[in-house]
């Protein structure tokens, strides 16, 4: 197919570069430097999509941002990207794309039949149809509705490209390369002041493109070059294009999306498909410009029927022709722009201007060309169902209310202006208090919450003369505040053509008889209507007819549709537009994909993930590893053929047997030091500290001032001065702010420090009946006897050259240590434990292992200390001194802590002694009782007991103390089990603690 | 994304942070009786202001310290950052 709509010459287009393209698996051409709507017009295509809800044809509306049709399907380099603008698009080489919400095509849409079925489409549809029968919901409804819904398809494939994120800082953040922009942005540059210009579309310019004006002596195109040119050249400046600033935060915080690849055929090697921009500005400019507003008249939606400036940018950018029989119709003299710029390229269009006799310059020149103009003539209705074929128009009465002389005209295009509407989306989202401005009949910025200034056509100015003189001095004014420094600027002579006053009518009545759809949001499907209906049914806050009709909650943020029914609800409510209000504009300003949104933290890489220095023995050794909070940790180490359960269990044996080593150097590690050490210790855990000696460690239980249990860990007098604390591997980065908020904010006069001292110490834990001859052999010149190093002893010594910290202390509870040397030692260390240890038939154990020991001892952990226990839950209240006050102890006196019933661990055997009991299963009486059964508990923790051979597990339940020896059950309705058990002491192996102190 | 002053360290993104919540709360004394609603009230009970709040923010991610913020909480207007020690 040839390009019958494009002109031999003209536009910005790069002629000399032919391109070929897919829509709808039809192959097209188009040049360089269209965009993919731009090349379907060219080649006459104008039916690109269905409506949301009526599934209509709908075609082409805008020629940017603004577009609530042309949404498409990409396929690009073997990925789709749904939900893209064809206006946005940039053609490339081998462009491929489709439409979306229409099946089985676009052609010959099903869906379609929605159209005839309109009276059973009202506002509030589904709120008022899939009410009922409630059981419909999930099985009929829902998946109906989402099969119809939606534009576009997601990938369910990775995605393989690659987004990044960026964060920059500047004195002046200016959105957008129009006049407003581009002038305010050299004032600023010219004044030192880092400067970012953001432009979303290729070309910077912004209106400068397609007016007809002058600047100094030269074209408004040719200045704005001129300007953006030694912007990029000033090293003060980053000039942007394809970025959209869609997003404003608070304190100055924007966010930008830019658009580094989606005009390319593939994304290059080393560069991201998009890029998000995180700006910190001092100042903000708002120079978003305004969008052209639709006027309402029947069958509106027609394709074909599309904005004039609209129309006017495919002809001057893209040398581009809408239509050849074109019919403007206008309320302003915007609309004339497009009908010279049409009859200059030999097409004669016919204005329609509802304005009974306006007069302005740009008017008498549309006359001077012949142009055909009918003032007080109004569009009632476009013709033709895929494409406009005709339109029914008449003479309109002076007060607006009643058409006469209803004829028929044939056109294939009709180009509508109802003025303009400040793009005030960004302003408003930084908090801006709008105000109505009756001139223009719209909303701009007022007041200011940020520091954001709106400048141009954004703020309702439309003239270029006071757009450029206000945004030199904008620019100048705002840099100087920031950089003191001052470049005055002469403000060029600006020739402009002087426009007259628009008509405040934009709704086209409907002729008696006929009942034309006229509609107002054109992605959602939104008629006049369903506004009418809406109030009718007692709707009023402006906020509720949006979500009701969902005016305006399209993908295009209303851009088009927000004011047009706005001065509806307001005509039918007999108020001025002010007092209803508009809704809030809410970030995103248009759609930003996820991949940009999650950037680079995809997969292993959303969160860091540490290792200990003896991670690559683990690996070279078959370890299997888990996640422990951010940490990689051997969860067993296989051998042969050997699965989880048949490995730990082979582990946790040997060390209650020989000997077995652990890496334990994920524990958190907190170094304190200061004469009042002792004093905050005593303050922090529930037991008594001031008399540790030297030399000596301690188990110590802490809380948080509501009396449930933070975590648990030894720490150990190194001197006088000096603690060494452990922490559990996930409390340590908390715990280490708890212990700073009590000294910096509570006890600010103890003498104390810390500081993490995690990533300073690798550490083994040496456990088992052997560990003393292992260690021993590591350490020849100490006495490590029962009297020379005792349980809860510390001793320093040269492992083979390093030196380390021994701490005898135990988790498994069996006669175990636990060595600490620098990190950079670590692999040496463990290499050393591994070949002393072989004589003693020493084995690596892995977290699953390390489990089962501590489970089948009573030792609590993670599962027990889950934010919801107290010490006494967890049998820890011996260590609870009833002396001195500490974090927490006013609450465990409350009524429900001291309970005689209150919940308690205790340890939990199958009757059967061979049903592992699962985790989280419930502890009920009486397994048949009716539901909802009443719980006494949880199982918090399952293993099989190493000791017994049988299956053992920790329970928390009510009344714990007297549950002992009771028979009752564990219920898991997950795995659909109910297992009878015994409870037990949870103090499985070696209640008395014998092992730990041999 | 707020933008704090740290007293220590100067202008930071507010993800350098964590929040602590209420400045004016004073752990009640050591050893020192309290009835169980003025510890309830320690414990549990805060004001949810809509405008001024005095807040506790720890600079985690630069230099550890536990500083206040005087904040709006309708606007996230930040009025003033002060040190532990210093009272407003």
């Amino acid at each position: 197919m040839s390009e019958k709509f494009r002109l031999d010459k003209g536009g910005l287009i790069n002629r000399n570069k032919k391109l070929s393209f897919k829509f709808n698996g039809k192959k097209y051409s188009g040049f360089e430097g269209d965009t993919l709507a731009s090349a379907l017009i060219a080649n006459g295509v104008h039916l690109v999509g269905r409506s949301f809800k009526y599934h209509r044809p709908r075609g082409f509306f805008g020629a940017g941002v603004d577009e609530p049709y042309a949404i498409v399907q990409m396929n690009r380099n073997n990925e789709v990207d749904p939900n893209v603008r064809a206006t946005e698009q940039e053609l490339f080489e081998g462009l491929e794309a489709k439409s979306v919400n229409c099946w089985p095509n676009v052609d010959f849409d099903i869906g379609a039949i929605n159209n005839f079925l309109g009276k059973f489409f009202p506002a509030g549809f589904y709120y008022k149809t899939f009410m009922w029968p409630k059981s419909f919901w999930y099985k009929v409804y829902e998946p109906i509705i989402r099969k119809a819904a939606g534009f576009g398809e997601a990938s369910i494939k990775h995605d393989k490209e690659k987004y990044e994120h960026k964060y920059e800082y500047c004195d002046l953040l200016i959105t957008g390369s129009g006049p407003s922009g581009l002038a305010s942005a050299y004032a600023a540059a010219q004044n030192g002041a880092k400067v970012i210009l953001a432009e979303d579309k290729s070309r910077f310019g912004g209106s400068l493109l397609t007016s007809e004006v002058t600047i100094g002596n030269q074209s408004g195109k040719e200045w704005a070059e001129k300007i953006i040119s030694e912007l990029k050249l000033m090293p003060n400046v980053i000039v942007k294009n394809r970025s959209q600033v869609f997003g404003y935060y608070d304190h100055n915080m924007l966010v930008m999306s830019e658009r580094v690849s989606d005009h390319l055929p593939k994304t290059e090697k080393y560069i991201p498909k998009q890029r998000l921009w995180y700006i910190r500005a001092k100042e903000v400019i708002i120079s978003s410009g305004s969008i052209e507003r639709p006027l309402v008249f029947g069958n509106n939606d027609t394709p074909g029927v599309m904005l004039s400036s609209a129309a006017k940018e495919y002809l001057k950018i893209y040398g581009v022709l809408v239509g050849k029989k074109p019919l403007v119709f206008t309320n302003n003299d915007s609309g004339y722009e497009t009908a010279i710029e049409f009859k200059k390229n030999g097409i004669d269009p016919i204005v329609l201007d509802t304005r009974k006799s306006p007069n302005s310059e740009i008017i008498k020149e549309a006359k001077d060309l012949n142009i055909n103009i009918k003032f007080s003539y109004v569009v009632v209705a476009a013709k033709g169902y895929k494409k406009v074929k005709s339109a029914d128009i008449a003479k309109i009465s002076d007060d607006k209310k009643n058409v006469s002389n209803i004829e028929n005209i044939g056109c294939d295009c009709i180009c509508v202006s109802g003025f303009w509407t400040p793009t005030i989306h960004l302003a408003s989202q930084s908090g801006n208090k709008t105000k109505f401005k009756d001139e223009i009949d719209a909303f701009i910025p007022s007041q200011s919450k940020q520091k954001e200034t709106t400048l141009g056509s954004a703020n309702g100015i439309f003239t270029l003369e006071e757009t450029l003189k206000t945004s030199f001095e904008k620019g100048s004014e705002l840099s100087k505040q920031i950089t003191n420094k001052e470049n005055k600027i002469a403000v060029p002579t600006v020739v402009e053509k002087k426009s007259s006053n628009h008509d405040k009518f934009w709704c086209v009545p409907l002729p008696e008889g006929k009942n034309y759809k006229r509609f107002l949001d054109f992605q959602n499907d939104v008629a006049v209507s369903d506004i009418q209906l809406a109030l009718r049914e007692g709707y009023r806050s402006i906020e509720h007819v949006k979500r009701y009709t969902t005016l305006g909650m399209a993908t295009d943020q209303g851009r088009t549709s927000n004011l047009n029914g706005l001065q509806l609800v307001s005509d039918i409510e007999n108020k001025v537009v002010p007092q209803v209000g508009h809704t809030t504009f809410r970030p995103p300003y248009s759609p930003v994909s996820i991949g940009a949104i999650v950037g680079r933290e995809i997969g292993k890489h959303s969160k860091p993930t540490r290792k200990s220095p003896m991670h690559y023995w683990h690996e070279k050794n078959n370890a299997v590893f888990v996640d422990a909070g951010v940490w990689l940790r051997p969860r067993y180490y296989k051998q042969g053929n050997e699965n989880l359960f048949e490995a730990s269990k082979r582990e946790a044996k040997n060390v209650r047997q020989n000997v077995g080593v652990c890496d334990v150097t994920t524990l958190g590690k907190i170094d304190i030091k200061g004469p009042d050490s002792a004093e905050f210790l005593n303050r922090v855990y529930t037991n008594a500290w001031l008399k540790l000696p030297v030399g000596k460690a301690r188990y110590g239980v802490m809380l948080r001032e509501d009396g449930i249990v933070m975590d648990d860990g030894t720490t150990t007098r190194i001197s006088e001065n000096h603690y060494h604390m452990t922490t559990t591997t996930a409390q340590a980065a908390n715990v280490l702010s708890h212990l700073e908020y009590y000294l910096q904010l509570v006890w600010p006069e103890l003498n104390v420090n810390v500081v993490s001292s995690t990533e300073q110490w690798a550490g083994a834990a040496i456990a088992g009946p052997k560990s003393r001859d292992v260690l021993q052999k590591l350490f020849p010149d100490l006495d490590l006897s029962n009297e020379g190093l005792p349980f809860m002893g510390y001793m320093e010594g040269n492992l083979f050259g390093v030196n380390a910290k021994i701490y005898r202390i135990s988790f498994s509870g069996e006669l175990a240590y636990e060595v600490n040397v620098e990190s950079d030692n670590g692999n040496y260390m463990w290499e050393k434990i591994m070949e002393i240890g072989k004589d003693f038939n020493i084995q690596p154990y892995g977290t699953e292992a390390l489990s089962t020991l501590r489970i089948e001892m009573g030792h609590v952990a993670g599962s027990e200390l889950d934010g919801r226990t107290i010490p006494y839950d967890n049998s820890l209240d011996g260590l609870v001194s009833k002396k001195k006050d500490f974090i927490g102890k006013r609450s465990l006196s409350k009524a429900a802590y001291v309970a005689s019933d209150r919940q308690k661990i205790v340890g939990v055997i199958p009757l059967d002694k061979k049903t592992s009991i699962p985790e989280g299963s419930y502890i009920v009486k009486d397994a048949k009782a009716k539901l909802p059964n009443p719980k006494l508990g949880h199982i918090s923790a399952s293993c099989w007991s190493v000791e017994y051979d049988n299956p053992f597990s920790l329970a928390i339940i009510k009344d714990g103390r007297n549950m002992i020896g009771q028979k009752l059950f564990a219920m898991s309705p997950l795995k659909n089990k109910t297992i009878p058990v015994q409870i037990v002491s949870s103090h499985y192996v070696d209640p008395k603690g014998e092992r730990v102190r041999s | 994304m707020l933008h704090i002053k740290c007293p220590h360290c100067g202008l930071r993104s507010q993800n350098e942070f964590s929040y602590g919540g209420d400045a004016t709360v004073k752990r009640p004394e050591l050893n020192k009786e309290i009835s169980d609603q003025d510890w309830d009230n320690f414990v549990y009970l805060r004001k949810s202001p809509r405008g001024k709040h005095l807040e506790l923010w720890q600079h985690i991610s630069g230099c550890r310290q536990w500083i206040k913020v005087e904040r709006d909480t309708l606007t996230h207007e930040i009025f003033k950052t002060l040190k532990a020690n210093e009272e407003v």
